[in-house]
């Protein structure tokens, strides 16, 4: 764990909770692919194992009022952000009791209860939102701020520029979170961007940038908390590269042949969650015992959702009339 | 002639693979699209880069305004791109390009320019992939001037189809459907362009006229065995090419008929259909045993969960049930 200089410490607390929104994600994402493997559940899924820490830390400094945007790699954003796993399972089934009525699914989820706003499938739509929605919180006179996450490749795509461009001529309270993977489907990091950090295209726009080490807690805690705190104070929005790598390619089922097996073996042996448990035992911060319980009751929850999800009544056809405008629509 | 059996995707590889042997100006670019990337993320484009070079097949950012942009510029200057964007949604984020641009660059400037571009593009329901992955947008293209709508449903179809929309002056749009593009067909290795605006004949029939195009076809074909043991005597026509389409045919079969039926996934409200609907009508007022009508999808965003999709999709029996509802 690389400590920077002058970054205030997470408290023990802190980091524990940092923790337990990394298990929370990766046992929820472990139920999910299983349940696919055994056919109960139908859905394309874009799993974030191995990026768990970016989403987590972040959270662990954002309240239920500030709000994120993310995408369709975006269930470890929305379980960091303590949505409730009970309507989630329920829409990735595709169920009444799902937040958006299985009418979005596992790429679109929305949940504005616990700030998650919007989930695009839109490579890139994820920043110009979260621009407007950081534009209402200061028209609001709120210390809110708004996460926009998003991938290394959708930093190539229009939005992300004239999003970024916006946010600093108006000082939003935004943060451009991109989880760098290193890779946008097949296509790697070098092949599709044109400069080797993507935290250096901040210059242009004028916003801080920085580049961390997403699979780094304590990094990622120093880099959120001064970019939350230079949103909330009013100064303005942040780039954050975040780098990372995901664990089991772009779509479940896709077999990676993109990428070397050796440069996934080294990447999976970097697991951050079994290194940040180590770390907090070996520093004192939590015992075996604490943890192993805070598991338990993480799967307990997990297995409550799953069921709870799998069990709730699929929606009638009448729901395609319903929800399309604020008005039914007539049979 | 030798001909391969293959499916709709395969078709497309085997025209793209074609055109460019045919034709050093012919251009692929796209996300994903080289093998260094694995030869697209369906494998449309698998060993085109490895067998006709980097510099013609080009692995793209995600920037779809920036690939129909290079795509237009090199068209501008003699070469046939074929744009790849990988799903129709995504055509959204291109749409000045495509719109604005690539449609309109030619009568802008008194015939001076030409955009000879084809947009291939897969789209359709029934992946479970919901509302921004799977919309059948032909209605959006074939109501703009100066673009050519393509939607076939068979891989022969794919392949003669895709030919023609490269060597086409004017820029294409290339539909390929989620429902048609694993289903095997006959197509020949080396195969002749079939014309755009030219409609197909699936089944002859004398009683009632199905007008139809991409995956919808096949749902189409599906409901043909029911109807003839109902008694019914049905012709459906493949449109192939939404735009420009193929008048001739389908006022020809609609005069032998009396009836028809225009069916698409696309949604039905404001949809293509209405287009073909009311011109049979002005055409053929007199002739009509029955009123023309239209299938399509609901109003609604594609939904994710499986039972709405089911029932957002035009089935089989809700085509026999429309054609005999007609035939009452
Ligand atoms: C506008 C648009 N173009 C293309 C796609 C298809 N697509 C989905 S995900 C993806 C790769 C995105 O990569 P990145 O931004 O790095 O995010 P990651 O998937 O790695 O988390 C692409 C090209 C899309 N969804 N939207
Ligand atoms: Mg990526």
């Amino acid at each position: 764990m690389a400590e920077l200089s002058n970054a205030p410490a997470p408290s023990q607390e802190a980091l524990v909770d940092i923790y337990r929104r990394m298990i929370r994600i990766e046992r929820n994402d472990d139920a999910i692919r299983k349940t696919i493997r055994l056919g109960r559940l139908v859905m394309p899924y874009y799993s974030a194992r191995g990026q768990e820490v970016i989403p987590a830390t972040i959270s662990s400094l954002l309240t239920d009022d500030d709000k994120i945007c993310t995408i369709y790699r975006g269930i470890h954003d929305m379980v960091a952000k303590d949505m409730p796993l009970r309507p989630l399972w329920a829409e990735i089934a595709g169920r009444v009791d799902g937040t958006c009525k299985g009418k979005g699914g596992p790429m679109h989820l929305t949940h504005p209860e616990t700030g998650v706003m919007v989930t695009t499938g839109i490579v890139g739509s994820s920043m110009p939102i979260a621009n407007g929605l950081a534009w209402a919180a200061k028209l609001d006179g709120s210390k809110r701020v708004t996460i926009a996450y998003f991938g290394d490749g959708a930093s190539n795509i229009g939005a992300f520029h004239e999003a970024l461009n916006l946010a600093s001529v108006w000082k939003l309270p935004v943060i451009f979170v991109c989880q760098n993977n290193g890779f946008a489907e097949h296509t790697r990091y070098e092949n599709g961007t044109s400069v080797d950090f993507i935290a250096k295209r901040a210059i242009g726009y004028g916003m801080p940038g920085h580049t961390v080490d997403g699979n780094d807690p304590l990094a990622m805690y120093a880099a959120a908390h001064e970019a939350i705190t230079r949103a909330r104070e009013g100064e303005g929005p942040t780039l954050l590269e975040c780098k990372t790598f995901r664990f089991l390619g772009h779509v479940l089922g896709d077999d990676d042949k993109y990428m070397t097996k050796e440069e996934k073996a080294a990447a999976i042996a970097k697991d951050p969650l079994p290194a940040f448990k180590a770390w907090l035992v070996a520093q004192g911060h939590a015992t075996e015992d604490q943890l192993a319980d805070m598991q338990a009751k993480i799967e307990a929850e997990v297995e409550d959702a799953q069921e709870f999800g799998l069990a709730s009544p699929l929606p009638s056809v009448d729901e395609l009339r319903r929800d399309v405008f604020a008005q039914e629509m007539p049979a | 002639m030798t001909a391969k059996k293959m499916n709709s995707l395969q078709a497309v590889n085997s025209a793209l693979a074609q055109a460019m042997a045919e034709d050093n100006k012919v251009l692929v670019l796209g996300e994903d699209v080289a093998d260094r990337e694995g030869g697209g993320v369906t494998g449309a484009t698998a060993g085109l880069s490895t067998r006709f070079g980097d510099d013609r097949v080009k692995s793209t950012p995600i920037s779809e305004q920036a690939i129909i942009g290079a795509a237009i510029g090199a068209a501008l200057s003699g070469y046939k791109p074929v744009a790849e964007i990988m799903l129709m949604n995504f055509t959204t984020v291109a749409m000045d390009m495509i719109f604005n641009h690539a449609a309109k660059l030619r009568f802008m400037s008194g015939g001076q320019s030409t955009v000879p571009i084809t947009i291939r593009t897969l789209t359709g329901a029934g992946w479970q992939t919901a509302g921004q992955h799977a919309d059948h947008l032909e209605g959006w293209f074939a109501h703009t001037a100066g673009i050519k709508v393509v939607a076939p449903s068979t891989p022969a179809d794919y392949k003669g189809l895709l030919l023609s929309c490269i060597q086409d002056p004017d820029p294409c749009i290339f539909i390929e459907s989620a429902g048609s593009l694993f289903i095997p067909g006959e197509v020949d290795e080396v195969a002749t362009p079939i014309p755009l605006g030219k409609a197909r004949i699936v089944q002859e029939g004398t009683d009632i006229t199905i007008v139809s195009w991409s995956s919808q076809v096949l749902r189409c074909q599906a409901a043909l065995p029911a109807l003839a043991e109902a008694g019914i005597s049905v012709e459906l026509v493949d449109l192939r090419t939404v735009s420009p389409w193929d008048r001739e045919a389908v006022l020809a079969s609609v005069a032998k008929t009396g009836r028809a039926l225009v069916v698409h996934e696309a949604v039905r409200d404001f949809g293509p259909g209405g287009e073909i609907a009311s011109t049979i009508a002005e055409e053929l007022f007199g002739q009509l045993k029955a009123p023309v009508r239209r299938l399509g999808a609901p109003k609604s965003p594609v939904p994710f969960a499986k039972v709405l999709e089911d029932a957002y999709i035009v089935s089989p029996e809700r085509v026999a049930e429309a054609v005999k509802a007609l035939m009452a």
